[in-house]
């Protein structure tokens, strides 16, 4: 899993069977010192809470998809928990 | 497997419902000498391990999901041992 902060939603008019109804977010990812490092990801949201603004963990690979369902579907990146608290010297804290 | 030295917890209320009741630590990886890399990862803590320690971390999903056992978890990232001691033979790493 990595952190990441999520920066906006998507809607798409037409999806793959199977991903109807799943909330898509755009994520950027973040490094260990809660800084954007690379571009951002759209990202499905198993959680379906997630919002624009919110810290979440998300997963890459075969077991974003995994954390759906149903679970056979074309999906890279799911977002898996909305965090509270990172208790790590030098995060920034709100 | 990589090394990875814990640096703190991260806490979440609304998770997917495998990660309930499960600790996620965050941790920077390390090289065998104990010099970081400057990648991260969080994971599962399935042996108790504590902030500052040195641990053996999985990042792949079949071997997570047989110790998280469930076959259908979304998880891939699991801390599965803790460190005492690595040692480097300089001649065989050719330094």
């Amino acid at each position: 899993m990595l952190l990441g902060r999520v920066i906006g939603t998507v809607v798409p008019c037409v999806v793959c069977e199977g991903l109807t109804g799943v909330p898509f977010l755009v994520v950027q990812p973040l490094d260990r010192n809660g800084k954007p490092k690379g571009e951002p990801v759209v990202a499905a949201d198993s959680t379906r809470m997630a919002g624009p603004g919110e810290l979440i963990t998300y997963e890459g690979g075969r077991e974003a998809a995994l954390a759906l369902d149903p679970w056979f579907v074309p999906v890279d990146h799911t977002i898996v928990t909305i965090v509270d608290q990172v208790s790590r010297e030098g995060w920034p804290q709100p | 497997m990589i090394l990875g030295r814990v640096k703190g917890e991260v806490v979440a209320t609304i998770k997917h419902p495998v990660y309930a009741n499960r600790r996620m630590l965050m941790l920077d990886r390390i090289g065998p000498d104990g010099q970081e890399l400057g990648g991260y990862l969080v994971a599962i803590d399935s042996v108790d391990a504590g902030v500052g320690q040195i641990v053996l971390v999985i990042d792949e999903g079949n071997s997570a999901r047989q110790v998280i056992d469930d076959p259908t978890a979304p998880v891939r990232s699991v801390i599965i041992g803790i460190v005492d001691e690595i040692t480097v033979d300089p001649a065989a790493a050719g330094t």
